[in-house]
């Protein structure tokens, strides 16, 4: 039942554990923003689909952090509540504030596109334990994209008003994109073990499905390619106060077991 | 009320989790769902029971892994040990046949049959569980739990849950 595990070299190990601690915290500050909008959604179906996305998002981040702890023995709930902004390693695509409604879809189409390419290349990797989770995962995420993409049609071919938020949307968040396909330090190791999959590859397959759907299907334009991305270790000013937010219940009641 | 060691078969334990429900389905059971995938009787007795989760962030598993646990000690086992599994990924065809026609009469209209590997923007047909028509218009991709999806028929005009196909 539990197939071979690649030995990994000590230099492997720890960019392996860097890159799916990347994975999670984009995992996890996504959710946390989606989950923003619990009870605020514009309708209650809205408001019960982006509880669920949020949901599954957290599920694949702590399937990332149970790969990690099966690595350097690191509990999952300790790394996501009690870590400090300097110590997240995500991308500061998810971490700017939720916005409108066409802001918060774009974003996460935006996203589950990516996700959804890049488990379904991740379900070839040669370690084995994380083609399982790719396996797992890609299933649940095909259906966050499918969601989200009608929504992005809906709002840019929806009123004047609609496409304009979701234009403005996409000006915003643009500059930002590059950085979800911005290797780990140490990535192209791995990638050259087939551990991890190759993000340029991920990257072509993503214009080719979400360059005509924004353009052709949404009648959306593409602002100009943003600037130089930083690293992973770069943040803005949102994330200390999201994670005040955060983890503000865990911080308070480390010893808790239900909550 | 302990049932004596010797009972402890590998039948009696498949039986007795035919009758631990899926906590937020109770019409289906977790070896209806599909989600027990073995069961393993130690020399000393220990049992341990594979069962592969529905959906990653599922909140009820932590539940159905108790109560799998639970329903095996309630047959005298010693020690139990659940294990979760990823592979092979749990699929939605793993539901058994009786099980859908349970769920279609519960009215949640079963899954269709899965379909791997593509990326779609298009969601799969779906039949109204009440009256058995295709037009049928999908009011929410995300249902009350991760695995459904809200529908209205247009025939019969009811609302009703639809099982995601995965």
């Amino acid at each position: 039942m539990t197939a071979s595990v690649p030995v990994l070299s000590d230099t492997q190990q720890v960019v392996l554990i860097r890159k799916l601690t990347a994975l999670a915290d984009d995992e996890i500050i996504l959710a946390q923003r989606g989950g923003e909008w619990t009870g605020h959604a514009p309708i209650l179906e809205e408001d019960i689909a982006l509880a669920n996305i949020a949901q599954d998002e957290l599920g694949h981040a702590g399937l990332y952090l149970e790969l990690r702890r099966a690595l350097d023995g690191h509990d999952p709930d300790a790394l996501a509540f009690t870590r400090s902004a300097d110590e997240f390693t995500c991308a500061r695509f998810v971490e700017l504030p939720k916005g409108d409604w066409a802001f918060t879809m774009l974003r996460q189409y935006l996203y589950d596109a990516y996700e959804a390419l890049w488990l379904d290349a991740a379900r070839q990797s040669s370690y084995e334990p994380l083609a399982e989770v790719a396996n797992k995962a890609f299933r649940e995420e095909r259906f966050h994209l499918q969601h989200t993409a009608l929504w992005v049609e809906r709002l840019a071919l929806g009123t004047p008003e609609s496409m304009r938020r979701t234009q403005a949307a996409l000006n915003a968040l643009w500059p930002f994109v590059g950085q979800l396909f911005q290797p780990v330090t140490g990535e192209d190791e791995l990638l050259a073990a087939g551990v991890l999959p190759d993000l340029d590859a991920v990257k072509t397959r993503w214009d080719g499905l979400v360059l005509p759907h924004l353009t052709v299907q949404c009648g959306l334009s593409l602002p100009p390619a943003g600037a130089e991305q930083p690293g992973r270790d770069s943040h803005t000013e949102y994330l200390v106060p999201l994670l005040e937010e955060m983890q503000r219940v865990y911080r308070a009641h480390p010893d808790a077991e239900l909550w | 009320m302990t049932a004596p060691q010797s009972q402890l078969t590998p039948q009696a334990i498949w039986a007795a989790l035919d009758g631990v429900p899926d906590p937020e389905i109770p019409v289906v059971s977790v070896t209806d769902m599909g989600m027990v995938r073995d069961v393993q009787i130690g020399e000393s007795g220990a049992v341990t029971v594979t069962f592969t989760p529905t959906f990653s962030g599922c909140p009820a598993l932590h539940v159905i892994r108790d109560s799998i646990g639970q329903a095996v000690r309630e047959l005298g086992a010693s020690a139990v040990e659940v294990r979760s599994t990823l592979t092979p990924p749990w699929t939605t065809d793993w539901i058994k046949d009786d099980a859908r026609e349970r769920l279609r009469q519960y009215g949640i209209a079963p899954p269709a049959p899965a379909e791997d590997g593509l990326i779609q923007l298009q969601a799969d047909a779906t039949r109204c569980p009440r009256c058995g028509s295709f037009d049928v218009r999908m009011t929410g991709s995300f249902g009350p739990t991760l695995c459904k999806r809200l529908y209205v028929c247009e025939a019969c005009k009811e609302p009703f849950e639809g099982f995601k196909s995965m």
